[in-house]
This record gives structure tokens, C-alpha cells and sequence, in this order.
């Protein structure tokens, strides 16, 4: 018997595509609760991993007999603000919803969250895709509500504690529609949805701590198929990489389920990253019944259009509008630009740089952000922030490289020296002995000796061979210690080769 | 001594102080055989009146301070659904039974600081579930005249204490009728405000759209001083209102002790006096209707077409909230968590050995509550009844336009008597058939004592007022208990 799948008959040689939806939950920025007064946010470089267990509650976020939940305005202005940002329409009149579930992170026994009145209406993203970021694709986003997070439990052998002080702490979730086919589409998407919430101030972006959570929805279906086939959602994946590994997983796994014959459960599923699998957490059948209804104790949140209207207007360049500028401005690619301006921290860092240094200089200091400083800060795992590097130290480098002071290569060993030790830059490059060499008299000899030195390479360019060129210029390079001028010493290496 | 003015005249002529009446209200207490207190708070109230005691002397000569302190001095019980931060709160439920709250609800903190004494905590339903206190873990309160009969619920113990003066004036709470029933049925005035007037932030939810915080006591005039002491915004609860509160004990002040009924316009709704009322309380309200008319008053006869779905409605919604309510006593962060739930083999385990205290109305109410929510019954369960809510709410606004109050029997009977209906949860529910239309529509509402049966049980005549109304209700209180 053959095997059917989202409405169309599947074999081994069948293409699939993936459907990939995602939600992701944002935590905001405020200094309070939701709808309470304890802490939101931690102060500084405080961690949740240092704050003592259930120090940061009250008798409302824990639920206590007789509270009420009051709505913390700055969250509200939050998700507007990224409501904007995202182009969706924003509701004047939303509501909030109990949604029920017995759990012990849960205080009150339900969560209080937004059903068929949330705050945002559709929107939508645009992704940039391709090596160079030369395709973009638009994804819609569904909906944007204001919800409150739970606490954690902590589980021990034998029992289990639990810890509210992130109970309470405001979130709001952003949901797309079914619309990315890959999981480099989605990475993409939350790349440029966490550039977004970061950059308009409304997420602090910590990862590590939970700030920016997501769960995918994905389905596989044969390519040209009309309907979706049973989706599966992968809980809690905080690491975009993960995502992605998760996604791509997953399709595989639906597409061997499929085409074994049997049939997909629909499920959530949890990401072992260490063992780059999913695993069944809970079953639809399992699955509780939240039985929603409107929060008779928060009336409905009503907006003014003049307060969205304000709201709009101090809502700061989003990356996209960012890139657009650069590209205008200061003649940076589409690929370079987007790069720049995905981080608040890294648009910043950028333009104060080309404020010093001028708009001449625009595209180098790019070019050294978008390649060796990337490179430093990855290896490294360290936010630029917390770097060495200062706007003004890259100022003066390009100032250098400008002047043909050092080379690229020497550049390069700036970045490194800085990156590790910090100092000035004109004293990095004398004491490295950096200083290129600029003066053909210096070079001259110097080519000599490579010239004299491999004797093959020259008769093989001179019969024709042009390739080996870069092989003389890289020797010449090599012996004159990283610091000859690379135009001066490729124009004087062609005349005497060709002389 | 039956008014707050009276307490405040003795302690000024010395014959009488805070602490004197503070500690023969808490002798009478100890002997009383009513089952009305669940907890006493009898030291803190020695120490607040001892402290008065004191300020009177020594800060205000000798003279009460009526303006800034319209209470000081007066003993109140507060229902056991309300919290007093470190003083246990039960709710009469055996899960709540070693609670401490860490926080005082805004009511009581107003009535404090107005110079009222909390004595203790007052028995109620389970969860304030209930028509007749039957349904207290610490067992039924007994009416205060006849111990055979009920005395009423959800808030008994508030109506038993302040009739059998126990305490001079109590709080209770009302949802459906659990202050105007209790008050009728014991014979004290009882009000509930309009929703929104007094913050609800310190009540124990039952029902939250409904749940509202009001005085029992043994005057018109002072249910109206501590509503008003206890209306206002509360920052801590969003449904609570800032319409502006008028000084309500002074216009029944204002009115006398024969006040005419003149320009007043009555309302007497046609579906509100129907067959199964007892002929001897219909008789007791249309002789009170008759007084008010050859006092000056205008009898309108109105229509609430809608008073026939107010039961179910009233039941589908308030066991929907009640169960999202109740989800919180979970034996996680408070509460009751028996040595049983410790050994249990995992979560679901846990929660069933944890919420089995609750009680059988209780646990009726919460499964209930949650078939009327889940998913494919509650558009046809929970949204319809929040439509025809709507609509009744439309109903009043209607009859409203040609009325300044409206009256009717509080209960269709008198108190009945212990178990009479405890078998019969339906028959119960319909005790509370013409209180539940003004909380579905969030009026303020009271029950006014206007006489008694042959067997000598208090009889009480609803008034209902348009919302935020509180001044016209005060008013016309005060004519039905002036001219009775």
C-alpha cells in the first residue's frame, strides 16, 4: 500500500519541505513585575544564578490568598514599542485571559496571558538569506501578546523546590505564521527579531538567562503540496544554533517516521542538544485543557491612538532602517551594512568610530568590525561591549591603513594586540614594528632576494604561468615581515618581472 | 447603646472607653454559644484599645476625634475571608486552617485607620459558598435568636455577631447575597456596594466579577459611615473605582428620625414577587411599600424581563471564576499540605490528597466551574451566561430611568432551619433568587430589617439602587427603617 502524506502520495524519492512556525517568548525590560512590585530586571552585572532563591516576591506574584494583579504600564509601552517595530497593528482594546494549569512554577494555578484579544495584531518581518544576505523573504507574525512568566522548580532526588522570583517577570510572546521552509530561514528570522527587541531597547538579550526563548513549531509536507502536514513543537530552545540543529533534526526524524509507514503524533518535544535530538515530552492526548477566560480582575486595556502616536515617535532607527542609511551614507554592500547595524552596541560602536575617523573610512572600519573584531569577539565569546576595543582605537587604525601606515595584515595584529592587551594604537604598531613599508627603495631589495630565490616561479611566470604571482608577492610579504605596502609591492614585483 | 454616635457620646462623657467596651465585647464573646468566631485576635484588640484609651486623654482631652477617626474605638468582627496580616485566616476551609497572611486587605486597613478594633475573624461558608453557613469546616453558626434556625450565609457568623451584639458592627462579604441574606435572616442592616466601590484587594476570591466587601450592622446610618470609610480607588486592585464617595452618614444624619418619603420614586418589579414567597414575608414588604407611599413616595410598579435566567446565570458564572479562583490552594507555597501529600508517588498524587480538603460544596462548585470553562462547552456555558448578563444589566438600566430605588423580600423566606435544605443544593441556590439580579449587574444593594413572622424571625426588604448610587440607597434605607 502506497504512503500518503499532507494530502499527496510519498516514496523514498519524494522532496520534502519543512514548515517551520515560531514562537518566541521576550522578556521585557521593566524594572518591575508585571503585576507586582517586586524586581523584573536585575541590576548591572548582577546574574539570576546570584540572586538569592525566592528573595525577589511578594504576596502577589506568589500568589497569595486575596491579591490582585495590577498592570505594570512600562510593559505595556514595551510591547507596543515592538509592536511598532514589527509593523503590526496595535489593538486599542486588548484583553487579558487566566490560561489553567496545575504546575508548581505556576502560583495561582494559571498564567496570566492574552487569548482572542492580544496586543498586536498581524505584522511582519523581513530575512535576509544567501551568503551575502542577497535573497529576503517576509515573514508574517501573527500576533504579539503580554503574558507573565512562571517560576522554576528545582528538582532534587527524592523532592522538589521551588524559586519565584522570576514568576511574574513580563513577556511578551511573538508568533509567526507557518511561513519559513528552512532552518536557516529560521535562524535568520529570530537573528533579525532578536536584533529588533534588542535594539529598541525593550529586551536586555541575555540569552544565557533566558531573555529571548523560543518554541518551533515544525511540519514536513511534499514539496507542492497544499496542506500542512501533523506539526510537532520543539519546547525551549535558547541558543539560535540550537534551533536550527533542532529544526533540521526534527525534519529528518518526521521524514523517516513517514516514510516507515507509520504516522506523526502531534507533540511537544524537547531539544537534547548535547545529543543533537528530540525527544517526546507530551502528547496532544496529554496535552491539558487551559480553559481560558477573561481576567475578571484587570479590566480591558484600552490605548489612546495619541499615546501609540507618542510611542511611535521616540521609537529609535530599527536595524533595517540602520542598514539602508549605511548603504546611503557611507557606501557599505547590503551584506556589510546588515551586519553592522543587526546590534544596537555595534551600530553605535560603528558610527562613533566613522565620526572620528570620517566618513572616508566608513567602509574599512566595517570591513575590520565585520572580520578580524567578529572573529576576536566569537573566539572569545565576549559582546563588544565588554571588549578592549574602543571607536576610538579603531579610528585611528583606519587612520593608518588610510595613510598606508600598516598593512592589513598589520592591521590584523593590531586588532590582536588590543583585543588582548589594549594600548594605544600608533605605539602597538611601532613597538610590533608594524610600520609598512611604503618606500620602493626599502622594497627593491627585498623582491631581489625573493626574485633570486625561486628561480622556478619566475620562468613559470614568464612562460605564461600568471597564477604565481600571488605565491612571489606572498614570499615577498613573508620576508619583509607582514609590512610592505601590498599595492607598491605588487606593482614593483610586475615591472621587474615583466622587465 | 445601637449606633456608633451613641459609643462616641458615652466615651466622651467618660461613662464608657475603648478598652471598657472592648473587653465586655470580648467576655461576651467567650460565652456566647452562636459557633459566630472562627479565630480571635483578642490581645491586638486589648493593645489598639489600650492605646486609644490613652490618645483619648492624653491627645484629644477627652473627646472623641469623630472626623479623622469616624471609628474610634469600635469593636468590629471581620469575616474569614478576609485578610489581617499574622492573624489566621481560614476562609472555613480546612486548607486554608494554619494560614497567615503576610499582608492586611485595603478594607480593614481603612476601618483601622479610622480607629475601628478588629476582635477576630468571623465564620462563614467555605469560601463564602453557601445560604445557610452549613458549609463551615468549623462547623454551622447558629442563628442568633432561634439555634434551630440558620442564620443565613455565606456571611453567618457577621450576621449572627452583630444581631446577637457580639460585636458592634461586622464586615462581610457578598457575591450573590451572602450579606443581604444573613442580614435578613438575623434581622441587622446589611449593604453591598456598588462592584468597584471598595477595593476587593485582601478578600479571598470566590467569584471575582461579583465579590464585593460591605457592612453589617445595626443601623442604617452606620452602614453608611463604614462604607464610606472603606469606598475609594485602591491602587492595588484595577477594578476598584474612582468615582468621587459623598459623605454618606451625613446625609442619613441629615435626615432625622421622621424622614419624609416625598419626590422619592419606588420601584416594586413585577418577577421579583411571585408565587412560593412566604405570605407572611410578602405581606411585611407590601405593608412597607404601603408606609413608604402614604409617606410621600411614588410606587412605580417595573419589569425585569430578565429575572427569570438570574439563578443559572448567577451559577455558571460564579462556578467558572470560583474554580479558577480555587486553583491556587495547592498546598505549594501555603496552606494545608497533610502528611498523606508529602509521601505521594508524584505531582497528580500530591494535588488530589492536597485539594481533597475541600469541601463537598466547594469541590461541587469547582468541577463545575471548570466543565462550564473547558474547551467545547464554554461558548454554550460560561460566554452565554456572560451575554445574558448583559442583558439583565440592561434590564436595571431600563427600569431605572423611571426609579430612584427599587424594593423587594430579600429571601422569599425566613431563616429555615438547620439541614432543612442542605440535602438539596438547588433548592438552596434558589434562597438566593432576588439578591443574585443585583450582583450580576454589580448595584449596590441592602437588606433593611422591616419586622418579623409570627414565630418571631426577622424579616428584611431588599433596596437596589442604579450603580454608584450609594447615596440614594442610604437615603431610602433610612425612610424604610425610620418609618418601621
Amino acid at each position: 500500500m502506497s504512503i500518503r502524506h499532507a494530502g499527496m502520495p510519498v516514496d523514498v524519492n519524494t522532496r520534502f519541505e519543512t514548515v517551520i512556525g515560531l514562537e518566541v517568548h521576550v522578556q521585557l525590560a521593566t524594572e518591575s513585575k508585571i503585576f507586582s512590585s517586586s524586581r523584573a530586571r536585575l541590576a548591572g552585572d548582577q546574574s539570576v544564578a546570584d540572586e538569592a532563591v525566592n528573595s525577589n516576591t511578594d504576596p502577589v506574584c506568589a500568589g497569595h490568598p486575596g491579591t490582585l494583579p495590577v498592570l505594570n504600564k512600562k510593559a505595556v509601552e514595551y510591547a507596543v514599542r515592538a509592536g511598532i517595530a514589527l509593523g503590526c497593528a496595535i489593538r486599542l482594546r486588548s484583553v487579558f485571559a487566566r490560561k489553567h494549569y496545575f504546575y508548581p512554577d505556576s502560583p495561582k494555578g494559571y498564567q496570566i496571558s492574552q487569548f482572542d484579544l492580544p496586543a498586536c495584531g498581524p505584522g511582519q518581518l523581513e530575512i535576509e538569506l544567501g551568503e551575502e544576505g542577497e535573497d529576503s523573504r517576509t515573514i508574517r507574525i501573527e500576533r504579539i501578546h503580554l503574558e507573565e512568566d512562571a517560576g522554576k522548580n528545582v528538582h532534587f532526588p527524592s523532592y522538589s523546590l521551588v524559586n519565584l522570583n522570576r514568576a511574574g517577570v513580563p513577556l511578551i510572546e511573538i508568533v509567526s505564521a507557518p511561513d519559513m521552509r528552512t532552518a536557516a530561514e529560521a535562524g535568520a528570522y529570530l537573528r533579525k527579531l532578536y536584533a529588533i527587541v534588542t535594539s529598541i531597547g525593550v529586551c536586555d538579550g541575555n540569552l544565557e538567562e533566558g531573555n529571548f526563548r523560543c518554541d518551533a513549531n515544525v511540519s514536513i509536507r511534499p514539496e507542492g503540496a497544499q496542506g500542512f502536514g501533523t506539526r510537532v513543537e520543539i519546547k525551549n530552545v535558547n541558543s539560535f544554533r540550537f534551533v536550527e540543529k533542532a529544526i533540521e533534526y526534527e525534519a529528518e526524524r518526521q521524514r523517516q517516521v513517514i516514510l516507515s509507514g507509520d504516522s506523526l503524533v502531534q507533540e511537544t518535544r524537547l531539544y537534547d542538544a548535547q545529543k543533537n535530538r528530540t525527544f517526546s515530552m507530551r502528547t496532544k492526548e496529554e496535552a491539558e485543557d487551559y480553559r481560558y477566560f477573561p481576567d475578571p480582575d484587570l479590566p480591558p486595556l484600552e490605548l489612546s491612538p495619541d499615546w501609540v502616536e507618542s510611542i511611535r515617535k521616540t521609537l529609535p532607527e530599527l536595524p533595517d532602517q540602520k542598514r539602508d542609511r549605511f548603504m546611503q551614507t557611507f557606501g557599505l554592500g547590503r551584506h556589510e551594512a546588515a551586519l553592522i547595524s543587526s546590534g544596537a552596541e555595534t551600530a553605535r560602536f560603528f558610527e562613533e568610530a566613522v565620526a572620528l575617523a570620517g566618513a572616508g573610512a566608513a567602509r574599512t572600519i566595517a570591513n575590520l568590525m565585520n572580520g578580524e573584531i567578529l572573529r576576536l569577539l566569537n573566539e572569545e565569546n565576549i559582546a563588544l561591549g565588554e571588549s578592549r576595543f574602543t571607536p576610538a582605537a579603531l579610528a585611528a587604525l583606519a587612520g593608518f591603513i588610510a595613510e598606508k601606515f600598516v598593512s592589513s595584515t598589520g592591521a590584523k595584529q593590531v586588532l590582536g594586540v588590543l583585543f588582548r592587551e589594549g594600548g594605544e594604537v600608533s605605539a602597538i604598531i611601532d613597538r610590533e614594528g608594524l610600520r609598512q613599508v611604503s618606500d620602493s627603495s626599502a622594497l627593491e631589495p627585498v623582491i631581489d632576494r625573493v626574485l633570486e630565490a625561486n628561480p622556478k616561479q619566475v620562468a613559470e611566470y614568464r612562460a605564461g604561468k600568471e597564477k604565481v604571482i600571488g605565491f612571489l608577492v606572498g614570499q615577498t610579504m613573508k620576508a619583509s615581515g607582514g609590512k610592505a605596502d601590498p599595492a607598491l609591492l605588487q606593482e614593483i614585483l610586475l615591472r621587474k618581472l615583466k622587465g | 447603646m445601637r449606633t456608633i454616635r451613641e459609643i462616641h457620646d458615652a466615651f466622651d462623657s467618660g461613662r464608657e472607653t475603648p478598652l471598657s467596651l472592648t473587653e465586655r465585647y470580648l467576655g461576651k464573646i467567650a460565652k456566647s454559644p452562636h459557633n459566630a468566631w472562627i479565630t480571635l485576635c483578642g490581645e491586638r484588640a486589648l493593645r489598639q484599645a489600650e492605646e486609644q484609651n490613652l490618645k483619648l486623654k492624653s491627645k484629644h482631652g477627652g473627646r472623641v476625634p469623630r472626623e479623622a477617626e469616624p471609628l474610634f474605638g469600635i469593636p468590629l468582627g471581620i469575616k474569614d475571608n478576609l485578610v489581617i496580616e499574622n492573624i489566621r485566616t481560614t476562609c472555613a476551609s480546612r486548607i486554608l486552617d494554619s494560614y497567615l497572611p503576610p499582608y492586611t486587605a485595603t478594607a480593614v486597613l481603612r476601618l483601622e485607620t479610622a480607629g475601628a478594633i478588629p476582635l477576630g475573624k468571623l465564620n462563614l461558608d467555605e469560601f463564602a459558598m453557601g445560604s445557610s453557613n452549613e458549609n463551615s469546616a468549623y462547623g454551622p453558626v447558629l442563628h442568633p435568636t432561634h439555634p434551630d434556625r440558620v442564620p443565613g450565609g455565606s456571611s453567618g457568623g457577621s450576621g449572627a455577631a452583630v444581631a446577637a451584639d457580639l460585636c458592634f458592627a461586622a464586615l462581610g462579604t457578598d457575591t450573590g447575597g451572602s450579606i443581604r441574606l444573613p442580614a435578613s435572616f438575623c434581622g441587622v442592616v446589611g449593604m453591598k456596594p456598588t462592584y468597584g466601590r471598595i477595593s476587593r484587594y485582601g478578600q479571598i476570591a470566590f467569584a471575582s466579577s461579583l465579590d464585593q466587601i460591605g457592612p453589617m450592622t445595626r443601623s442604617v446610618e452606620d452602614a453608611a459611615v463604614l462604607a464610606q470609610v472603606m469606598s475609594g480607588v485602591d491602587s492595588m486592585d484595577s477594578t476598584s473605582s474612582d468615582q468621587p464617595v459623598e459623605d454618606w452618614g451625613a446625609i442619613v444624619r441629615a435626615l432625622g428620625d421622621s424622614p419624609s418619603a416625598k419626590g422619592l420614586r419606588v420601584g416594586v418589579p413585577a418577577e421579583y414577587f411571585i408565587d412560593g414567597i412566604d405570605p407572611e414575608v410578602r405581606s411585611a414588604i407590601e405593608a412597607r411599600i404601603e408606609t413608604l407611599h402614604a409617606q410621600g413616595a411614588a410606587i412605580v410598579p417595573v419589569s425585569l424581563p430578565h429575572t427569570r435566567f438570574a439563578v443559572s446565570t448567577y451559577y455558571l458564572i460564579a462556578v467558572s471564576e470560583a474554580s479558577s479562583n480555587l486553583s491556587r490552594f495547592d498546598g505549594v507555597r501555603f496552606g494545608l499540605r497533610p502528611a498523606d501529600a508529602m509521601r505521594s508517588g508524584g505531582l497528580r498524587e500530591f494535588y488530589q490528597k492536597v485539594r481533597a480538603n475541600f469541601g463537598p460544596e466547594v469541590k461541587r462548585r469547582i468541577i463545575l466551574g471548570n466543565f462550564a470553562l473547558s474547551s467545547g462547552y464554554c461558548e454554550d456555558y460560561f460566554q452565554k451566561a456572560a451575554k445574558v448578563r448583559r442583558l439583565m444589566r440592561m434590564d436595571f438600566e431600563n427600569a431605572f430611568r423611571s426609579v430612584d430605588v427599587m424594593v423587594s423580600p430579600v429571601a422569599p423566606t425566613t431563616a429555615f432551619r438547620l439541614g432543612e435544605k442542605s440535602k438539596n443544593p438547588l433548592q438552596m441556590y434558589l434562597t438566593d433568587i432576588f439578591t443574585i439580579p443585583a450582583s450580576l449587574a454589580g448595584l449596590p444593594a441592602m437588606s433593611v430589617p422591616v419586622g418579623t413572622d409570627s414565630g418571631g424571625l426577622p424579616i428584611g426588604m431588599q433596596l437596589i439602587a442604579p450603580r454608584f448610587g450609594e447615596s440614594s440607597l442610604f437615603r431610602a434605607a433610612r425612610i424604610v427603617e425610620a418609618n418601621t
